[in-house]
C-alpha cells in the first residue's frame, strides 16, 4: 500500500449526496480480474455521454461537459470534496481503486458509508469526515476560487485552506500508523499468528460444529 | 453492570486480539466467496506465496455473471466467462468446503445457498466480499460485507481487522396487515431512518413482528440492513431458526446438534441490555411500499403520490428529489398506482427464496401478465429453490400467467449478465437497490415485495396488493 503523509492538492467538488458505488464505478467494469486501470471509468455514466464497456479507449469517448470532473479547472485534482453518505451501496473495492487510479488521495465529506470508508484505507486513500458546515464552506470557497487547493497533513491531522484556515480530523491511531508507513496489513496480522491459532483451538473445543 | 446485547455476545466471542485504540482482530468462521470480488484477493495471496488459513471455512459459487437461460450455450460474454473460470481455478488451487460451479444443480446466489446448506449458523461470524452478506444475520450470525483487500486478509489470516460498531435496536411491534411482507417492513424502516441511518451501527431487529417472520422473511429484512447503512443486521435465533437448520447438509448432527441448540439459546440480548439507539415502528401501520426514486429511502406506501420538490424546504433534499424524478421520468404528484411498467423482476438475494416465489405465485395464479409488460421474469435464488418450486408446480403457474421461468443467479438485480433494462425502461423489482443504472444503463427501478411485483405484472401498473 502507498504511504500517505502530506498533500497539497487541487480540489474537485462533487455536489451530490448519497453518491453510490454503482455511480462511482458501474458494474460492467467489475468483470475485470485486475486491480488497476479503473481510473478512466470513474463515474462513467456521469462522465461520458455514451455507454462504457470494459477495455474501451476512453480518450476518444464523448465527454459530458457539465460533469465536474470534465471541467478544465479541476484537471489533476487530488482531493475529492463530497456530500453526505459518500460511497453507499456495494462493497466493491473497485470504487476506491477507480478513485485512486484517477489520482485522488483524499476524500472529504460529512459522512461516508462504512464499507467504502474502510476500503479507502486499504488503498492509501485518506477519507476525512468534516462537519456539514465545514464541508459547505469548502464547497463555497472551491466554487469561488479557481485553482483551489487544500493542504492535508496526516501526522498533524489537519486540513488547511488557501487562506490559512485550518480544521482537524479524527483517525484511529492504528489506521494512521499504517497509512503513514504504507504497511501491509496481512503481514502485521500474521505477527499474531500464534494468538490466532490459540484462539482457534479454544473456539473449536467450544463449538466443534463450526469446524465440521 | 448492564446486560449484553446479542451483538456484544457475538463480538466478544470472536475477539482474538485488541489494540489500545480498540481496533480488534476478529476471528472469521465462515467465508463466502463469489467471482466478482475475489480474483484480485486470490491473486494477492498467490503473489505473496500465502495459503488460505483454513480453506474449510470457504463456501463459494459464481452468481453475478452467470446467465439465467440457455445454460447449454455457456457464458457468452468472454469477460464474464473469464471471471467465472478464474473462480473455478482459484478454488481448484486453494480449496473450499463447498463449491458449486456454474451449472451445478445446487448453484445459486451466494446468500441463498449459504443458509440452505446449513453453512450459515447462529453464533458465527460470516463475511463475504459482498455488501448483502448482512442477510446471514437473520440466523443470529454476525455477518457483513467486506472489500477485496479484506477478502485477501481473511483468506490469509482467518481474521478481520475491525472496530466494534454502535448498537441499534429496531423494534417492530404489533402485527403486520394482510399483504404486508418483510420487504415492506425493510423499506418502511429505511424510509424512516434513511439510507445512512444505520451507518456505524449493527442493527438488531426485534419485536413481535420480527418474531412472527419466517426465516425467509428475516433474511429479506437483514439483507436490506445495508441499504439502511448498517453493515450488519441481526435477529436473535429461536425455534424457527433451529427448525429451519435441522437436517441441512452442513448443520451440526447428533450430539453436536443438541449442544449447538443449547448454545444458540443463549444468543439473545439480555433484558437489561442497552442500545445506543432504539427505533420503534408499529407493524399495523406499515402498508405495502414502493420506491419512487434512485435511493431506497425514496420510498412511499402504495396509495401515495410522487413527492413534489417544490414542497421541500431543504435545498440539498430538493435537488435530490429533482434529480431522482428526472432520472425516473416521473412528474411530481403522480399517484404511484398510475405508474405504468415495462418489466417485472422477481428474484435477487432479497426475495428469491421459496416463500417469496409462493407468495408471488399466489397472486399470479390463474391471471395473465398485462399486455404492456414486455418481460416478466422469475429467477429462483438457487437450484434447490428452483427444484422445490417446480415440485410445487409454481413454475407452471408463472409460465401460464406469462412470466419467464429462469435458471438461478443474481440476474437483473445488477445486470452483470445479459438480463437488463434498456434505457428508459421501468421495472418493478424485488431486488434491493434502485440506484441509477443498477438494472442497466438508464433503467428505472422501483423496489417492491414479490406480491406487489406479481400484482403489478398483472395490472401493468402498481396496485395495492391488498385490494388486487
Ligand atoms: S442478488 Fe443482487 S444484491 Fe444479491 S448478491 Fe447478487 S447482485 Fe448482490
Amino acid at each position: 500500500m502507498k504511504a500517505f503523509t502530506t498533500l497539497n492538492g487541487l480540489v474537485c467538488p462533487l455536489d451530490r449526496a448519497n453518491v453510490d458505488t454503482d455511480a462511482i464505478i458501474p458494474k460492467q467494469f467489475l468483470k475485470s480480474i485486475k486491480r488497476s486501470g479503473f481510473g478512466p471509468y470513474l463515474f462513467d455514466e456521469w462522465r461520458y455521454t455514451n455507454y462504457g464497456e470494459p477495455g474501451m479507449d476512453c480518450s476518444t469517448r464523448p465527454l459530458n461537459p457539465d460533469f465536474v470532473l470534465n471541467q478544465p479547472r479541476y484537471q489533476g485534482a487530488q482531493v475529492l470534496l463530497a456530500r453526505d453518505n459518500f460511497g453507499c451501496g456495494s462493497s466493491r473495492e473497485h470504487a476506491p481503486w477507480a478513485i485512486e487510479d484517477q489520482g485522488f488521495r483524499v476524500i472529504i465529506a460529512p459522512s461516508f458509508a462504512d464499507i467504502f470508508f474502510n476500503n479507502c484505507y486499504k488503498n492509501g486513500i485518506l477519507p476525512i469526515v468534516a462537519s456539514a458546515e465545514q464541508v459547505d464552506t469548502l464547497f463555497k470557497e472551491c466554487f469561488a476560487n479557481e485553482g483551489y487547493k487544500l493542504n492535508v497533513d496526516l501526522e498533524a491531522q489537519t486540513v488547511t485552506t488557501p487562506s490559512g484556515q485550518s480544521f482537524s480530523f479524527d483517525i484511529t491511531p492504528t489506521r494512521k500508523h499504517n497509512l503513514l508507513n504504507g504497511l501491509d496489513e496481512i503481514g502485521l496480522t500474521l505477527q499474531h499468528a500464534d494468538k490466532i491459532k490459540a484462539f482457534e483451538e479454544k473456539h473449536q473445543a467450544a463449538q466443534p460444529w463450526l469446524f465440521a | 453492570m448492564a446486560g449484553k446485547t446479542l451483538y456484544d455476545k457475538l463480538w466478544e466471542s470472536h475477539v482474538v486480539h485488541e489494540e489500545a485504540d480498540g481496533t480488534c482482530l476478529i476471528y472469521i468462521d465462515r467465508h463466502l466467496v463469489h467471482e466478482v470480488t475475489s480474483p484480485q484477493a486470490f491473486e494477492g495471496l498467490r503473489m505473496a506465496g500465502r495459503k488460505p488459513w483454513r480453506n474449510s471455512s470457504i463456501v463459494a459459487n459464481p452468481d453475478h455473471n452467470t446467465p439465467t437461460k440457455d445454460w447449454d450455450k455457456g457464458i457468452e460474454d468472454p469477460i464474464s466467462r473469464l471471471q467465472v473460470e478464474t473462480l473455478d481455478n482459484n478454488i481448484k488451487e486453494f480449496g473450499a468446503l463447498v463449491y458449486f460451479p456454474f451449472k451445478n444443480k445446487d448453484q445459486g446466489i451466494i446468500h441463498v445457498i449459504g443458509p440452505e446448506n446449513g453453512t450459515t449458523l447462529p453464533g458465527m461470524t460470516v463475511v463475504c466480499g459482498d455488501s448483502h452478506t448482512s442477510t446471514h444475520g437473520a440466523f443470529g450470525a454476525l455477518a457483513h460485507g467486506i472489500g477485496t483487500s479484506e477478502v485477501e486478509h481473511v483468506l490469509a489470516t482467518q481474521t478481520l481487522v475491525a472496530k466494534k460498531s454502535k448498537s441499534m435496536l429496531v423494534r417492530v411491534d404489533g402485527k403486520l396487515g394482510k399483504g404486508v411482507t418483510a420487504k415492506d417492513v425493510a423499506l418502511a424502516i429505511i424510509g424512516k431512518i434513511g439510507t445512512a441511518g444505520g451507518t456505524g451501527y449493527a442493527i438488531e431487529f426485534g419485536g413481535e413482528v420480527i418474531r412472527g417472520l419466517s426465516m425467509e422473511g428475516r433474511m429479506t429484512l437483514c439483507n436490506m440492513a445495508i441499504e439502511a447503512g448498517a453493515r450488519a443486521g441481526l435477529v436473535a435465533p429461536d425455534e424457527k431458526t433451529a427448525a429451519y437448520l435441522e437436517g441441512r447438509l452442513h448443520a451440526p448432527k447428533g450430539d453436536n446438534w443438541t449442544k449447538a441448540v443449547a448454545y444458540w439459546n443463549t444468543l439473545s440480548s439480555d433484558a437489561d441490555a442497552t442500545f445506543d439507539t432504539v427505533v420503534v415502528l408499529n407493524g399495523a401501520e406499515i402498508a405495502p411500499q414502493v420506491t419512487w426514486g434512485t435511493s431506497p429511502e425514496q420510498v412511499l406506501p402504495i396509495g401515495s403520490t410522487v413527492p413534489d420538490p417544490a414542497k421541500e424546504a431543504d435545498a440539498t433534499k430538493r435537488t435530490s428529489i429533482e434529480n431522482a424524478l428526472k432520472y425516473m421520468g416521473l412528474t411530481a404528484n403522480t399517484p404511484i398506482e398510475q405508474i405504468q411498467l415495462d418489466k417485472i423482476f422477481i428474484g435477487s438475494c432479497t426475495n428469491s427464496r421459496i416463500e417469496d416465489l409462493r407468495a408471488a405465485a399466489s397472486v399470479a395464479k390463474g391471471k395473465k401478465v398485462a399486455s404492456n409488460i414486455k418481460l416478466a421474469m422469475v429467477v429462483p435464488g438457487s437450484g434447490q429453490v428452483k427444484r422445490q418450486a417446480e415440485a410445487e408446480g409454481l413454475d407452471k403457474i408463472f409460465i401460464e400467467a406469462g412470466f419467464e421461468w429462469r435458471e438461478p443467479g443474481c440476474s437483473m438485480c445488477l445486470a452483470m449478465n445479459s438480463d437488463r433494462l434498456s434505457p428508459g425502461e421501468r421495472c418493478a423489482s424485488t431486488s434491493n437497490r434502485n440506484f441509477e443504472g443498477r438494472q442497466g444503463p438508464g433503467g428505472r427501478t422501483h423496489l417492491v415485495s414479490p406480491e406487489m411485483a406479481a400484482a403489478a405484472a398483472i395490472a401493468g401498473h402498481f396496485v395495492d396488493v391488498r385490494s388486487a
